[in-house]
C-alpha cells in the first residue's frame, strides 16, 4: 500500500515535470497543421527545419558560440582554479564566493548589465559580443565543478613529479591535468549545455541580424508557432538531456571511484 | 667516519612570522640512516622539504656533495622522495608509476624495463605490473612510492613519515624492510617521525628535534641512555625527570635522599635534573629501599606491570616483572649506573614540554 502510493506520488511527478515537453514532442510529429487533432505521423517538420537556411544558420551560430565560449570559459576557469587553490584559505572562499555571484544573479540582470557594457564600450552588437557574453556567464560553473576536484588532489603528486626530475611544466601536464581533467571535461560539458540554451542573455547582446536557435525560435514564434519550432525545440531538448547525462555520468565515476579510495 | 654528504649551515625559517627553524646545523653522512624526530611543529618536515628542495630557507645555505645547492630546484637535486601519503599517480599503473622519473630522465626502453622488475623485487612486489595504485593496500602503496624513487639511484632517500597512515603490525614488518632496504641500496636514508620506537628501531644516527633546535645527536643508545635534556629524556620513552642537586661528584641528592650515581664534573652543590628510567626503579621491601613509599596505580602491560609509587611527594613510573599491589608499602632503590645527571636547561627552548601522543 504505502509503496504504491510512492509510486503514483513519483509518476505524478514526473508527469508534472514532463508532459509539456512530450506534448512538445508528439506534436513535432504530426501530421495536422492544427494542434488540436492528431493527423498521422510525419517527419516532414523535421525535414522542413533543415531546409529552412535561416534556421540552419542560427543552428550554425549556436554551435560555434557554444564550442568556442566553453572552450574559452573551461581554459580561463581551470587556470583562475589552479590559482586558487595555491591562495590562503580566506582569499580563496571570499574568492569563489564572488566567483559564484553571477550564476545566482537573475539572468536579464546580467544580459542588462552586459548589454549597457557593450553599450558603453562602444562595442557592435554580433557574434562578437554573445561570445564574450557566454564566456562570461560560463566561467562560473567550470570552476564549480572544477573546484572540488582540485581539493581532492594530493598536494604532494606535483611535489613527487618535480622530484623523480619532471619539470613544473611536465610535472602538471602529465600528473596533475590528468586527475583534473573529469572535473574539466564536466566543466566543458556543462558550460557547452549552458551556452547552448541560453535566452536571455544572448537576446540583450545579440543586435540585430544575428540569431541563435533560442532567438530564433522566439522570433519565429512571435509571428505564429510553425510546426518547424516543435521540431526544433524537440531536438535541442534532446540533445541538452544527452550533455546532462554525459555530465553525469563523468562525474559519476568519479564519485564511485572516491568512494572506493575511502573503503 | 664515513664521507660528509650533506651540510645544513645556519639553517632558519619561518613561516608567517613563526619562526620554524632558528640556524640549524646538521651534517649527513654517506651510507648513514640519520632520523629526524620530534613532536609536530618542531621543525622537522621543513627541515626534509628543504633538503628536497620544496622549500627554501630564509638564510643559511645547504650544500650537498660539498656543492652549494640551496638555489636549485627539486627536479635537479640528486636525492628522492616518499612522501607521507605516498603521492602515487593514481591514474597510471604501478609500472607506469616507477617509470616515470626513468621516463623523465629519457633512459632506454630495456634499461627501464630492467629497473621496474629490479625495483619491484626489492619492494617484494614482483608482479604487481599493470594493477593500478587504488587497487593497492596502503602497505603496498608505500613500497611502490618507495621503489618509485629508489630507481632513479638517489645519493639519499628521504622519507617523510611514511609509515604514520599503516597499522602497528604493518608498521613493523615496514621498518625491518626499510633496514634491509638501506642496507641492500647503501644510500643515505633521511627519515622523519615523531614515533620514538620506529627512530630508535631503524637509525644509525637521531637527530631529536624541537621548536626549531636541535635538542641532541647520537646513537639510539646514546639518546636513550644519557639524554641531555629534559626534553629528550621525556620524548624518548618513558622516564621519571627529577629536580635534584649535585652534591659532588659520583652523588647527587633526589628528594632529600642521597644517591650514589657515576656521573662527575657537574660541581658542588650544584641544582640538575636526574632522569631515571621506570625499567630502571627496583622495588623492594621498605626497609631495603633508599626511599620508602606506598603504590597507587597498577596497570598490566603485557611484558611488565607498570605502576606508580608515591614516595617524597613524586610520583615514580615503575615498571617490573614482579606486582606489587596498590597499597602496598615498598621501598625503592636505584643502581648508580641508572641514574642520568642532565644540567638545568639553560634556556627556554630546552625546557621540557608536555607531549601527548
Amino acid at each position: 500500500m504505502k509503496n504504491t502510493a510512492k509510486k503514483i506520488y513519483i509518476a505524478l511527478i514526473f508527469i508534472f515535470l514532463y508532459a509539456p515537453i512530450v506534448t512538445l514532442m508528439v506534436l513535432s510529429f504530426n501530421a495536422s497543421k492544427t494542434r488540436a487533432k492528431w493527423g498521422g505521423f510525419t517527419l516532414q517538420w523535421y525535414s522542413a527545419l533543415f531546409q529552412n537556411r535561416d534556421i540552419m544558420e542560427a543552428l550554425g551560430n549556436t554551435l560555434f558560440i557554444a564550442v568556442i565560449s566553453s572552450l574559452a570559459a573551461t581554459v580561463i576557469g581551470a587556470i583562475a582554479c589552479i590559482s586558487m587553490n595555491g591562495m590562503k584559505r580566506r582569499t580563496r572562499s571570499v574568492l569563489l564566493g564572488i566567483a559564484n555571484i553571477p550564476m545566482l544573479n537573475a539572468e536579464i540582470v546580467t544580459g542588462i548589465s552586459l548589454m549597457l557594457l557593450f553599450i558603453s564600450l562602444g562595442m557592435r552588437f554580433g557574434l562578437g559580443t554573445i561570445l564574450l557574453s557566454h564566456i562570461t556567464f560560463n566561467i562560473p560553473y567550470v570552476i564549480l565543478s572544477i573546484m572540488p576536484r582540485m581539493k581532492q588532489l594530493n598536494p604532494s603528486i606535483y611535489e613527487a613529479a618535480l622530484d623523480l626530475g619532471a619539470s613544473p611544466g611536465t610535472a602538471f601536464f602529465k600528473v596533475v591535468f590528468p586527475d583534473l581533467l573529469p572535473g574539466i571535461l564536466s566543466g566543458f560539458l556543462m558550460a557547452f549545455t549552458m551556452s547552448l540554451d541560453d535566452f536571455i542573455i544572448t537576446h540583450f547582446t545579440k543586435g540585430a541580424g544575428v540569431d541563435t536557435l533560442s532567438t530564433k525560435i522566439y522570433t519565429e514564434v512571435k509571428k505564429g508557432i510553425k510546426p518547424e519550432m516543435y521540431a526544433l525545440s524537440t531536438i535541442i531538448f534532446v540533445t541538452v538531456l544527452l550533455l546532462l547525462v554525459l555530465v553525469n555520468a563523468a562525474s559519476g565515476t568519479k564519485n564511485e571511484k572516491a568512494k572506493e579510495k575511502e573503503s | 667516519m664515513s664521507k660528509e654528504l650533506i651540510y645544513l649551515s645556519n639553517i632558519s625559517k619561518s613561516f608567517d612570522g613563526q619562526l620554524v627553524l632558528d640556524e640549524l646545523n646538521l651534517k649527513i653522512h654517506e651510507n648513514e640512516f640519520v632520523t629526524l624526530l620530534g613532536p609536530s611543529g618542531c621543525g622537522k618536515t621543513t627541515t626534509l622539504r628543504i633538503l628536497g628542495g620544496f622549500t627554501s630557507p630564509d638564510t643559511g645555505r645547504v650544500y650537498f656533495d660539498g656543492q652549494d645547492i640551496t638555489h636549485i630546484p627539486p627536479n635537479k637535486r640528486q636525492l628522492n622522495t616518499v612522501f607521507q601519503k605516498y603521492a602515487l599517480f593514481t591514474h597510471m599503473t604501478i609500472a607506469e608509476n616507477i617509470a616515470f622519473g626513468l621516463k623523465v630522465k629519457k633512459k632506454s626502453q630495456s634499461y627501464i624495463k630492467d629497473k621496474i622488475r629490479y625495483a619491484l623485487k626489492l619492494v617484494n612486489l614482483e608482479g604487481y605490473e599493470n594493477r593500478m595504485p587504488d587497487s593497492l593496500s596502503g602497505g603496498q602503496q608505500q613500497r611502490i612510492a618507495i621503489a618509485r624513487a629508489i630507481v632513479n639511484e638517489p645519493k639519499i632517500l628521504l622519507l617523510d613519515e611514511p609509515l604514520g597512515a599503516l597499522d602497528l603490525k604493518l608498521r613493523q614488518e615496514m621498518q625491518y624492510e626499510l633496514i634491509r632496504m638501506k642496507n641492500e641500496l647503501g644510500i643515505t636514508f633521511v627519515y622523519v617521525t615523531h614515533d620514538q620506537e620506529e627512530a630508535l628501531t631503524m637509525s644509525d644516527t637521531i637527530v631529536v628535534m624541537n621548536q626549531g633546535y636541535i635538542q641532541q645527536i647520537g646513537s639510539p643508545e646514546s639518546i636513550y641512555n644519557e639524554p641531555e635534556n629534559a626534553f629528550v629524556a621525556d620524548f624518548i620513552g618513558d622516564s621519571n625527570i627529577i629536580p635534584a642537586t649535585m652534591i659532588e661528584d659520583k652523588l647527587v641528592r633526589i628528594l632529600d635522599t642521597c644517591f650514589a650515581c657515576v656521573d662527575e664534573g657537574f660541581g658542588h652543590n650544584k641544582p640538575v635534573d636526574v632522569v631515571i628510567r621506570p625499567e630502571d626503579v627496583e622495588l623492594t621491601e621498605p626497609s631495603e629501599g633508599l626511599l620508602q613509599g606506598v603504590v597507587t596505580h597498577l596497570i598490566f602491560k603485557g611484558v611488565h606491570y607498570e605502576m606508580e609509587v608515591m614516595a617524597n611527594g613524586f610520583e615514580w613510573l615503575v615498571h617490573s616483572t614482579t606486582l606489587f599491589p596498590v597499597g602496598r608499602q615498598v621501598g625503592i632503590r636505584v643502581d648508580p649506573f641508572n641514574i642520568q645527571i642532565m644540567n638545568k636547561p639553560e634556556s627556554e627552548d630546552e625546557e621540557a614540554t608536555v607531549i601527548d601522543i
